[in-house]
This record gives C-alpha cells, sequence and structure tokens, in this order.
C-alpha cells in the first residue's frame, strides 16, 4: 500500500538507472538497486528491471521521482556578449541547472557559428548579452541569427532588459521561449537563479519528451536533471535544515565515465585583504563540468594531460602497463580491472582525474609586481577554509576502503597557486545517495539531510 | 558583489571607472566615483588594479560613454600604453578616454606629459591638481557635444 512518506527515487543515468527506496519517517535508505538503461529503446524496461530488484517493498512509494543524464543530459549552447563577463555568466548559470555546455559563443553570431550550433543539436539555447540598460545591439542580432538560423530549438533569454521586448518580437510564434532576469545585471554582478529556473520550466515541458523520458510517466515523475539533484544536495548538506545544522562549507566531486563534475558551497573570497579579487564574482552554490576528465569514454584524454610516467609512479607499475590499461578500459566502457595491478593503475588514474578536476573548478592566484614589491591577484573562488571533501560516483564505491586515496588530491600543496582545500576531511557517498537526496530535498529536507549525515563515511 | 565593484542605478550615460595597471591607491577612486555618481553618471567602478582589458569588456557590456582611469603610482605612462588601439580593435573606436592622478613619477612638466597621453589617444588628460569637478566638467562639454546630456 502506498505511504505518504515513502519515497521511490529515480535516476535515468547514461549507463545505469539506479533506484534509491527511502522512508522519509524513520528516515532509513529501504532499498536500493540498478539494471542498465534502456534510453534507445524504452526506458521502462530498464526502469522495470531495477523496481524487479527492490521487490515488493517498492509499492509502498507514494511518490516517484526522477533524475535524468540520459541520452547526453541536459545539452545547452550559452552566448553572451564578452567572453570573461556574460558569456561566463551564461555558462555558469547553465551549468547551475544541470546542463551540459556543449559550446558557448561570444559577440556575433556568425553564419559559421549557426553552421556548428546546427551539427551540435543543443537541447537548447541560453542567450545573454549586455548588462541591464547596456549593449542591446549583440543581444539583437543574435536573437534574429537564432530565428533564422536555429529553428526550434528552445531558448532562454537572459541578456539586457531593455532589449527583452524588442526580442520577444524577433521570436515570436516560436514555441519554446523563456524570458528570465539578466544573468548579468550589472558589471561583475551576477544573478543565476531566474535563468536556472526557465531552463528547468523548458528541460521538463520539452527534452524530457524529446528524450523519450515522458514514457516514465506513468511510473515516475521527471523532475530534473541528474547534476542538478545533486546540487541540491550538496546545498542542503552544507546549509543545513531548520534545527539540524549543516557541514557549512563544502566541495563534491562526482566521477563517471565520460565526465567529471565538482560542486562547491562555498564563498571563495580572498584570504588576506592583501589579495585582490579579479573578473566575475563566482556563485556560492557552483557547479563545473569536466567533460575530458572520465574513466572511461575520454580515459585517453585524461592520459594526455596527466604524465603517464607520474601515474605508473602512483600506481607502482609500468608505464606500459598503464597506457594498454588506458586504452582497454577506454575503448569498452563495461571494462574492470581484473588484477590487483590493473585495479591500483585504475584507481591512480582516478585520483589523478579528481584532481585535475577540482583544480580547474576551484580559483588560483597570480603574482603581479608592484613598485615596491609583489601582490597577489585572486581569480575564482579560495577554497581554502573548506573543511569538508564528499567524493562520488562508480570509481569511488568500487575503491571499497582506499576511496581516501582518491581523494587525496583535493588539498592545496604547499606554495601551490590553485585555491585548493588547505585541510580538508574526505567523506565517501559509497552507497551513491547523492542524488536521491536532492530529490527528495524538496519534500523531505530534514530526512534528507540526515541520511547524507548518516550516510557519507569519512574516508 | 565583490568589494572592488560596485555601480549606480542612475539612468544617465555609463562610465567605467578604474585604477589602472598594479596601482593600489583606493581613496581618490571611491571619491571619483560618489563624486561622478553625484553628477548624475551611471559610474560602474571595477576599484583598483585594473586592465586595460577589464576596462574594454565593461565598456562593451554596458555600452558605456566614456572609461576614466586613474593612475596614482607613477607608472601610467607604461600602463597606458596602447589602450586606444585596443578600444579600436574592441570596436570602441569612437569612446571618450580620460586619464589622471599622478600620472608620472615625480614633477615632470605636464604640458609634456599631457602632449604625451593626447598623443596615445587619450581625450582628455588631468594632472596632480586636478579633481573630481574637473573631470566632470570635461565630461558634460565632450558628451554634450555628442549629443547627449546628463545631471
Ligand atoms: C596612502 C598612500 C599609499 C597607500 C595606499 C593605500 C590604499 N590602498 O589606498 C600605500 C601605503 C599602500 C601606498 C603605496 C605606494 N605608494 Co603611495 N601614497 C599614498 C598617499 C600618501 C595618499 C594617497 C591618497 O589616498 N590620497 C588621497 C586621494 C583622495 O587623492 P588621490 O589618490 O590623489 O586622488 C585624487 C586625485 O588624484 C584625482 N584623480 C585621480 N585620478 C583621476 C582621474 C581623473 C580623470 C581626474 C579628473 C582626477 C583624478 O582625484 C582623486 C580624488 O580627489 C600618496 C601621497 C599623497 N599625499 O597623495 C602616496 C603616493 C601616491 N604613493 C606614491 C608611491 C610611489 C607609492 C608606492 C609606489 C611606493 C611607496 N613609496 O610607498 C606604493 C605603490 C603601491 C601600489 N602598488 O600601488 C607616490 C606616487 C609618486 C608619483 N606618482 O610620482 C605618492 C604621490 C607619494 C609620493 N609623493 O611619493 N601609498
Amino acid at each position: 500500500m502506498a505511504e505518504g512518506r515513502v519515497h521511490l527515487l529515480a535516476d535515468v543515468g547514461s549507463t545505469f538507472t539506479k533506484l534509491c527506496l527511502v522512508d522519509a519517517a524513520v528516515p532509513a535508505v529501504l532499498g536500493w538497486a540498478a539494471a542498465p538503461t534502456t534510453v534507445a529503446t524504452d526506458v521502462n524496461a530498464g526502469f522495470d528491471a531495477a523496481l524487479a530488484q527492490l521487490g515488493p517493498e517498492a509499492a509502498r512509494a507514494g511518490r516517484t521521482l526522477a533524475s535524468s543524464s540520459a541520452a547526453g543530459g541536459l545539452r545547452i549552447a550559452a552566448v553572451g556578449l564578452v567572453p570573461e563577463l556574460t558569456m561566463k555568466a551564461a555558462r555558469l548559470a547553465a551549468l547551475g541547472a544541470g546542463g551540459r555546455v556543449v559550446e558557448a559563443f561570444a559577440f556575433r553570431l556568425t553564419s559559421a557559428d549557426l553552421e556548428r550550433l546546427r551539427a551540435l543539436r543543443p537541447d537548447m539555447v541560453l542567450l545573454a548579452g549586455g548588462t541591464d540598460g547596456g549593449d542591446a545591439e549583440h543581444i539583437l542580432h543574435n536573437a534574429r541569427a537564432l530565428a533564422s538560423g536555429l529553428p526550434d530549438v528552445p531558448i532562454v533569454v537572459a541578456g539586457n532588459r531593455g532589449a527583452r521586448d524588442e526580442i520577444a518580437g524577433i521570436l515570436a510564434g516560436r514555441p519554446a521561449v523563456r524570458f528570465a532576469d539578466n544573468v548579468m545585471p550589472d558589471v561583475r554582478r551576477l544573478d543565476l537563479d531566474p535563468a536556472r529556473e526557465c531552463i528547468r520550466e523548458l528541460f521538463l515541458e520539452r527534452i524530457v519528451s524529446a528524450k523519450g523520458l515522458d514514457r516514465l510517466r506513468s511510473r515516475a515523475e521527471v523532475v530534473m536533471p541528474t547534476p542538478e539533484a545533486v546540487l541540491r544536495a550538496v546545498a542542503l548538506l552544507s546549509r543545513g535544515h531548520a534545527s539540524s545544522p549543516g557541514l557549512g562549507e563544502l566541495m563534491a566531486v562526482d566521477i563517471g565515465g565520460a565526465t567529471t563534475d565538482v560542486y562547491s558551497c562555498a564563498e571563495g573570497r580572498p584570504a588576506s585583504p592583501a589579495v585582490v579579487l579579479r573578473g566575475l564574482p563566482e556563485p556560492f552554490e557552483k557547479r563545473t563540468v569536466e567533460a575530458d576528465i572520465g574513466m572511461r569514454h575520454t580515459l585517453a584524454s585524461l592520459l594526455e594531460q596527466c604524465q603517464a610516467a607520474d601515474l605508473a609512479g602512483a600506481a607502482g607499475a609500468p608505464t606500459d602497463a598503464v597506457r594498454s590499461w588506458a586504452e582497454a578500459a577506454g575503448r569498452d566502457p563495461g571494462h574492470l580491472p581484473a588484477s590487483e595491478g590493473e585495479h591500483r593503475i585504475d584507481l591512480a588514474l582516478a585520483a589523478a582525474g579528481i584532481r585535475l578536476a577540482a583544480e580547474r573548478h576551484c580559483g588560483w592566484l597570480e603574482e603581479a609586481y608592484t613598485p615596491e614589491g609583489r601582490v597577489w591577484i585572486q581569480e575564482g573562488k579560495d577554497l581554502g577554509p573548506v573543511r569538508w571533501v564528499v567524493g562520488s560516483g562508480g570509481p569511488l564505491a568500487a575503491a571499497g576502503s582506499r576511496a581516501g586515496e582518491l581523494l587525496a588530491g583535493i588539498r592545496r600543496a604547499p606554495g601551490s597557486v590553485r585555491l585548493l582545500p588547505a585541510a580538508p576531511q574526505f567523506l565517501a557517498d559509497r552507497r551513491y545517495l547523492l542524488w536521491a537526496m536532492g530529490l527528495l530535498a524538496a519534500d523531505e529536507p530534514a530526512a534528507a539531510l540526515e541520511l547524507m549525515k548518516r550516510h557519507l563515511e569519512p574516508c | 558583489m565583490p568589494p572592488n565593484a560596485s555601480q549606480g542605478s542612475t539612468s544617465g550615460p555609463t562610465m567605467i571607472l578604474g585604477v589602472i595597471g598594479a596601482d593600489c591607491h583606493a581613496v581618490g577612486n571611491r571619491i571619483l566615483e560618489l563624486a561622478f555618481r553625484e553628477a548624475g553618471l551611471n559610474v560602474v567602478n571595477l576599484g583598483v588594479m585594473v586592465s586595460q582589458e577589464e576596462f574594454i569588456a565593461a565598456a562593451i557590456e554596458t555600452r558605456a560613454a566614456a572609461i576614466v582611469v586613474s593612475s596614482l603610482y607613477g607608472h601610467g605612462e607604461m600602463d597606458c600604453r596602447g589602450f586606444r588601439e585596443k578600444c579600436v580593435e574592441a570596436g570602441l573606436g569612437g569612446i571618450l578616454l580620460y586619464v589622471g592622478g599622478n600620472l608620472v613619477v615625480g614633477k615632470a612638466d605636464f604640458a609634456g606629459v599631457e602632449a604625451k597621453f593626447r598623443a596615445m589617444g587619450f581625450d582628455r588628460v588631468f594632472g596632480p591638481g586636478s579633481g573630481p569637478e574637473h573631470g566632470i566638467a570635461a565630461l558634460k562639454d565632450d558628451l554634450r557635444a555628442r549629443g547627449v546630456a546628463f545631471g
């Protein structure tokens, strides 16, 4: 019988469809299951296969919520004016909404850019440009270019407010257009939430059915892209809820087969008044995605960016063995380590990928010389004071007692200009709960927080 | 908003303000921000240690009418070199460019300093004795000549 506070949470991932059954009244995780995703045929098949593993308990669920990253996730093209300003703001908004930025464009869209956009076939375009009351010419040009050159693709407009009416005219008659407040209303001030909300609305209305996920409708409500669910979980864990305190500023990393996501909930201000902050201030809740760092599909590009010799050193294996493992695993996403040696190589690669992705996420310092000596300029967030780092994803679950080794690189090395946490403590999401708790967070924040605190294990 | 960036909500013409290069003298910058805002301008203040590229990026996004540069620590000539050319490259060839403060080390002859900065493409050059009021008066004249009134 269905019970109001029992939730069935589902994630239709790119490889696996995962289910998590939770009783929020206790609170407790009642069950967990996974089966290969079947989006190419009928998503219901994978869902039902996972459901069968859960057994009769699953029938207790009063509500079934799902997130999805299947069929390439939510693929967004970001368009802005200046690369360091509105283009970057659009990119941050798209990432915060759980999207994957397939490409970002600045200034005027050219016919070659439109050609490229048609080839990329993004699920959505986020169109920004100009501060409120600032430049309107570029965003109007780009709206016209999209109107004629890229029909049918949903668009979220989040640029200069003064250009909105004219853009509405240009895009009139197009089915899926949303207007949000400007992602950068003033130079260096971001306002990303309204655009994020519009992206989510369009995702639910258009993309879910475009990807065949609407067939799940009789079984589950697909409510958001998976990365957004993870971001919500991480934000709840950081902030806390009602009388239950959160963990404070934290970071999370989720390494998958093709991409690695990094999240931070932190102010990131300069540690000392002697450091000058440059560039766009970044959002408290920030997400980045590294499309070239993953443990299977993108293993070759990860290896390219690390020294094979360093990896070999870390894994205690010959360089050749590292290379041939990377080749085999990169070719076949289902490839598993067959020996202790291969397992060590797999771990060393994951650790290197995690460190690289975390370094790209955090801010950095640059020296500037003045007549009376050196001063420091900071760009991005200083995550030095961040206490907790949560690791999630297949490799962490598989690493067992060695999960800590995977995360160890997320620590600021002495003298490094990369502003990673100075003295972090590591937590492993061994049961793969973050996405599920993000889905649960809207209905049952207290239970979601409690379950995360209970099941994230120090490592 | 970071400590070195702030803007007003006035509806007058927009100007970008900042202290160029590795110069961190912050007090005059604050005074200039208040004075220009009081005079009716929409001031986008980028604060201290601002690069040419940052001035230009902000001017593009806001469709600014003027860029007002300060240099206090004596290295203005080096920091300002090529500024107008970069504006031209960025499609801002016609933007008003002002500079003021302590533009060179020591007490050089101002006429010579002014000529040097004018040759670099600055529309107005202000020496040590000039306060915000001089800049505001000049900006009123220059913008009026371009058909823009404020204040
Ligand atoms: C306080 C100060 C510092 C502080 C700054 C603290 C801070 N974060 O603001 C510290 C100790 C850090 C400092 C460091 C240095 N300083 Co100092 N500093 C001063 C001092 C004493 C006062 C500056 C001030 O705040 N004035 C008050 C404000 C209101 O005036 P203002 O800055 O001049 O700005 C007004 C006008 O210039 C004008 N204006 C400015 N820009 C523009 C632009 C336009 C378009 C217009 C119209 C007008 C305009 O309007 C402003 C508002 O009224 C001056 C000497 C002085 N009495 O001016 C030296 C002075 C500026 N410093 C100087 C120097 C050399 C330095 C250092 C290089 C080394 C040193 N000797 O200490 C370093 C440089 C550091 C760096 N990277 O920038 C010299 C510059 C020499 C030159 N240009 O020929 C000065 C003049 C001292 C001197 N006589 O030697 N300094």
